[in-house]
């Protein structure tokens, strides 16, 4: 443990992963409890000022915005997650096949690649939502075929320099196939690159779920994101700038937390 | 007289690039050799000229135009120039040198980490090596690496591309020592390429003079060393200092 320490010694490492640890353990801890009910509404509390009953005051319907923020959290999180995993899952396949055998599957490959990267990813995940309906599910995915171009492409380029290697000639030489060279030789050079990427993807990712549901097609009411918090705080942001500020303080807290990560490391590697 | 290991005849490659106007670049213009076993055949031409394609031609990496080559031997291995890129970064010694074994046997972890252990003694180094990463070897110690990757899969021909030629001299003489007597303990047929006629001198059986993707000129190092044929042969040793 010690060792670790002193290994991962650098301030953005350290303060990402502290501030990405609590973000986490508030959602972890969301799951099992939250201060109040996340739908009771109350009259009473309509617009409650941040107090110690309620820390971060109360929304329009008098709802605890402490709660709502909590499962805002893993819903923004959840979203967030799988996005990244479909992006950089199929992301690594197309570009580790692009950069390996190159060729015309390349180029064909690429230039669909292309056409997608061409599309903002917000956009195109509008689109995709447009043919697939709205819903937490179909948001993931359209997010998520909305980050494949971006991964494949940083995979490609990766996978093209690594072959120009003399290891990778090396492995045919041993008699290792296509599919395992790929995959168990060059995959673990480049993952210092696909990390990094992946920590970038992750804050691209939530922010444009907060995006989507802003826009009011990503998770659906009463469930909470915040995202969809901070799109029903604007009608309220001067009688009740607090609902607006905590759910973006927390949307700030994460980005910065894993663009810290990610920044700790790449100085590792 | 046993069979040739390889024999090539007449073989062209070239080289194609650009993707609407393709432009193509002869490399070998008909080359004809035979690798004896257990020979070291030194291929000797300056840079450019071939030799790397030769190699490359062998171990059926890059597609051969017209001529033919025949191999009557399984999986020749091959050692590049630059250690620093022939070894995966990512993983351990034991990692890398099992990897050929991992392959083509069905030899249990423990039996392949016993093989590793005798060839890493064979190469000179020790067990203490087996957990190292690549990233913390030398230069001479990498290549040895290579070497004893190399034979993992027991070839009968080695393809050695510049081996030494990214190292400084004392080690490069030691690698070169090792090659040599691996050679003769295991009767592996090597093919050096070079571009230094010194250090050929002493270690190959026959050498080929490569220039513009044609054999020029072919024989025993001493005859040839004493009164060349070709006015480029007397050019390369008098470049060499010979």
């Amino acid at each position: 443990m010690k060792k670790w320490f002193k290994k991962h010694q650098n301030f953005n490492f350290i303060t990402g992963a502290a501030i990405t640890g609590i973000l986490l353990f508030t959602v972890f801890v969301s799951i099992f409890a939250t201060p109040y009910d996340t739908t009771a509404m109350s009259v009473a509390d309509k617009f409650a000022k941040p107090s110690f009953t309620h820390w971060m005051g109360c929304d329009n319907y008098g709802r605890d915005i402490l709660s709502r923020v909590m499962e805002g959290m893993g819903n923004t999180f959840l979203i967030a997650v799988l996005t990244v995993l479909i992006g950089t899952v199929f992301g690594v396949i197309v570009g580790s096949l692009c950069g390996y055998f190159g060729g015309l599957l390349d180029d064909i490959l690429m230039r669909i690649n292309d056409v997608l990267f061409s599309f903002p990813s917000i956009l195109l995940a509008l689109v995709i939502i447009s043919l697939l309906g709205t819903g937490r599910l179909n948001v993931t995915l359209a997010l998520g075929i909305a980050f494949i171009p971006s991964f494949a492409r940083i995979v490609r380029s990766e996978v093209k320099k690594q072959c120009s290697l003399d290891y990778v000639k090396s492995a045919a030489l041993m008699g290792a196939g296509h599919i395992r060279i790929i995959f168990v030789h060059i995959l673990p050079n480049i993952m210092p690159v696909l990390l990094s990427s992946v920590m970038i993807g992750f804050n691209n990712a939530v922010l444009a779920e907060a995006g989507l549901s802003y826009l009011g097609i990503g998770v659906q009411p009463p469930a909470a994101s915040l995202g969809r918090m901070l799109s029903e705080a604007q009608s309220y942001l001067f009688t009740a700038p607090w609902y607006a500020i905590f759910p973006g303080i927390v949307i700030v807290l994460t980005v910065l937390g894993f663009a810290l990560l990610a920044e700790g490391t790449t100085e590792e590697n | 007289m046993s069979e040739n290991l390889v024999s090539l005849r007449d073989v062209e490659v070239s080289f194609t690039s650009g993707s609407f106007k393709k432009t193509e670049k002869k490399v070998l213009k008909g080359v004809s050799f035979d690798i004896k076993p257990g020979e070291i055949l030194g291929l000797a031409g300056e840079s450019g000229s071939g030799k790397s394609t030769i190699a490359k031609a062998i171990l059926k990496m890059v597609d051969i135009k017209a001529g033919s080559m025949e191999r009557n031997t399984n999986h020749p291995q091959m050692i590049f120039q630059d250690p620093y890129g022939s070894l995966n970064p990512a993983y351990s010694i034991s990692w890398i040198m099992q990897e050929p074994l991992r392959m083509s046997t069905k030899l249990s972890a423990a039996q392949r980490r016993e093989k590793v252990a005798l060839m890493l003694n064979e190469v000179g180094l020790d067990e203490s090596y087996m957990e190292r990463k690549p990233g913390e070897l030398s230069g001479g110690q990498r290549q040895r690496i290579c070497i004893g990757t190399a034979l993992m899969r027991e070839p009968k021909l080695l393809i050695a591309d510049e081996p030494v030629s990214a190292l400084d001299v004392t080690v490069a003489s030691q690698v070169l020592a090792l090659l040599k007597r691996l050679h003769e303990e295991k009767h592996i047929a090597i093919l050096f390429i070079s571009h230094d006629l010194r250090t050929m001198y002493n270690f190959c059986d026959r050498i080929m003079i490569l220039r513009d993707g044609r054999i020029i000129e072919e024989g025993v190092p001493k005859e040839m060393y004493k009164n060349p044929k070709e006015e480029y042969t007397r050019l390369l040793l008098k470049s060499a200092g010979i």
